[in-house]
C-alpha cells in the first residue's frame, strides 16, 4: 500500500471511531516530519472543531491524573466520551520516559468511549509534546465530546495549554510556599478555574484563601471559580461533581459569549505561527544553495571571527 | 523515525510491583517509552491500554503464580481486538518447567530472576528490527 492509500484508511479509521486507528494516527503524528503529516492533518481538519478541550495543570504530585480520572467519572455520567491527553517529561538525556498517569485512570480502559492516551514530552518544554495539537485534532475528528489535556507537572512559566484549552483548570496542593507565589505572573495567570486539591491537609483553608484574593483581582470574564476538592475521597463529597458543574458553566457561558470564538481564533493564529515556523526551517534546511551556509567549514569561520554570524543569516536570507 | 513504545502491567491478583517498576525505570533508562499501568489489571485492561497507548510491546510480571493462566488470556485478549502485532514477553517468579508452555501460547520470552536489564534491552532491538509498519 502507498502512502496516500495508508494515510486514507487511518482517516476512515479515525471518523469511524476505531480504537486502533486513532492511536496509530497519534504515533504517526508523534514520529513524523511535518511534510510527511501534513497530507493527513488536511484530510482532518475540516472535521475539527466540535469537541470541548479542557486542560488540566499544576505542579507535580498536586492530583492532576486523580481529578482527570474522577472527571472522566462526571462527564460519563453525563453520557459524554472523553478523550484524555496525559504528557509526562522524557528524559532529556536518553530520551526515554516513564509514562504514569494512566495508573490512576485504569478503571476507564474498558469503556468503549473513554479514550486515554499518554504522550512523552519528547523534549518540548512548555508542558505539552510537539504532538499534542495535532493529537487534539485527531480525537475531535474521531466526535468525542470531552477532550482533556494532562501537562506534564509545571513550575512557573510551562502555559502552552492555554494555546489549546478552551478551559484551563489550575490544580493546587497545600505546602507549595506563600501567597507571594500565588501573585507571579505565569502559570498562576492562566487559570479559568482555581482548584485546591488535598483540602484535608494543614494550609488548605489558608491557600484557599490566598487565590480566592488572586481569583477576585483577576479581570477576566467570567472571574475564575476557586474550588476545594479531596480527589481520593470516594466515602464522601470530593467536589470533583461541582468541578465538573464549573467547567460547564464556564465552557457554557464563553460559548454564548464570543469569548470561545475568540479563543479559537487566538489557537490558530498561534499555531499559524508555530506551523509556519516549522515549515519554512524545513524548506529552508532541504534547499542545496543554503545548507553551504552553515557547513562545518563555515561554522570554524564564524568561530574564527573570519566570518561575521550576522552576515551569514543576512545571506541566507538573501538566498532563500 | 517511531519511538519504541513498552506497556509494562500486573495481571492477577500480585500486589508485589517492586521488579515491574524497576524494569520500567531500567528501559527508560535505555530511551524507551514505558507506560506503567500499576497493579491488579485484568488482561482485558491490560490489552486495551496496549491498543490505545499503541505500544509495541507488552511486558507481564507476576510473582503469584497464575502465570499459566494470565499470560496466555493476555495473548488472547490482543488477539480479540486485533493487535496480534504486539509482542509479549514476561517475567517474575516462573518455573523453567513452564516456559515452553508459555512460549507456545504466544509470550515472546520469559526473563527469570537475575536477567540482566541488557538482554531486555537487545530482545527489544531484535525484535523491533523485524516489526515492519510503516505508518504510525
Amino acid at each position: 500500500m502507498n502512502q496516500n492509500q495508508e494515510i486514507q484508511k487511518l482517516v476512515d479509521g479515525i471518523l469511524n471511531k476505531q480504537i486502533r486507528y486513532i492511536a496509530k494516527a497519534i504515533s504517526f503524528i508523534e514520529n513524523s516530519e511535518y511534510k510527511i503529516k501534513k497530507p493527513f492533518l488536511k484530510l482532518i481538519f475540516p472535521y475539527t472543531g466540535k469537541a470541548s478541550i479542557i486542560g488540566i495543570t499544576g505542579s507535580p504530585g498536586a492530583g492532576k491524573s486523580t481529578i482527570t480520572d474522577k472527571l472522566i467519572k462526571a462527564f460519563r455520567n453525563d453520557n459524554k466520551s472523553v478523550a484524555v491527553l496525559a504528557i509526562d517529561p522524557s528524559s532529556p538525556f536518553t530520551k526515554g520516559a516513564l509514562l504514569g498517569d494512566r495508573i490512576r485512570m485504569q478503571s476507564h480502559t474498558t469503556d468503549p468511549f473513554v479514550y486515554i492516551r499518554s504522550m512523552a514530552s519528547r523534549g518540548a518544554l512548555g508542558g505539552l509534546s510537539q504532538a499534542t495539537k495535532d493529537a487534539i485534532k485527531v480525537l475531535d475528528a474521531a466526535g468525542f465530546d470531552i477532550i482533556i489535556v494532562e501537562t506534564v507537572g509545571v513550575g512557573q512559566s510551562e502555559i502552552d495549554v492555554v494555546k489549546v484549552a478552551d478551559c484551563v483548570v489550575l490544580i493546587f496542593a497545600p505546602g507549595f510556599g506563600d501567597e507571594i507565589q500565588a501573585m507571579k505572573a505565569g502559570v498562576v495567570e492562566i487559570a479559568d478555574i482555581y482548584v485546591i486539591n488535598k483540602a484535608d491537609l494543614d494550609f488548605a483553608q489558608k491557600l484557599f484563601k490566598e487565590i480566592s484574593d488572586i481569583a477576585n483581582l483577576s479581570q477576566k470574564q467570567p472571574k475564575p471559580a476557586v474550588l476545594k476538592t479531596i480527589a481520593t475521597n470516594t466515602f464522601q463529597e470530593s467536589g470533583i461533581d461541582l468541578l465538573k458543574k464549573e467547567i460547564s458553566n464556564y465552557l457554557n457561558f464563553i460559548k454564548n459569549s464570543s469569548n470561545l470564538a475568540k479563543k479559537r481564533q487566538y489557537f490558530i493564529e498561534s499555531e499559524l505561527i508555530d506551523t509556519l515556523s516549522k515549515a519554512m526551517i524545513d524548506k529552508i534546511l532541504s534547499n542545496q544553495n543554503i545548507k553551504s551556509f552553515f557547513d562545518k567549514a563555515t561554522i570554524k569561520k564564524i568561530y574564527n571571527k573570519e566570518l561575521n554570524f550576522y552576515t551569514v543569516i543576512d545571506k541566507i536570507m538573501e538566498a532563500i | 523515525m517511531r519511538k519504541i513504545r513498552i506497556l509494562i502491567a500486573k495481571p492477577g491478583l500480585d500486589g508485589h510491583d517492586r521488579g515491574a517498576k524497576f524494569i520500567a525505570r531500567a528501559l527508560q533508562e535505555n530511551g524507551y517509552e514505558v507506560i506503567y499501568t500499576g497493579i491488579r489489571q485484568t488482561p482485558k485492561q491490560i490489552a486495551l491500554a496496549a491498543v490505545q497507548e499503541d505500544v509495541d510491546f507488552v511486558g507481564l510480571s507476576l510473582l503469584s503464580g497464575a502465570h499459566n493462566e494470565l499470560f496466555p488470556k493476555v495473548v488472547e485478549e490482543l488477539h480479540n481486538v486485533g493487535a496480534d502485532d504486539i509482542i509479549v514477553f514476561g517475567g517474575g517468579v516462573i518455573p523453567n518447567s513452564d516456559i515452553e508452555f508459555l512460549k507456545s501460547k504466544g509470550i515472546r520470552a520469559i526473563f527469570g530472576p537475575g536477567t540482566s536489564i541488557k538482554t531486555i534491552v537487545d530482545f527489544i532491538e531484535n525484535e523491533s528490527k523485524s516489526r515492519n509498519s510503516k505508518i504510525g
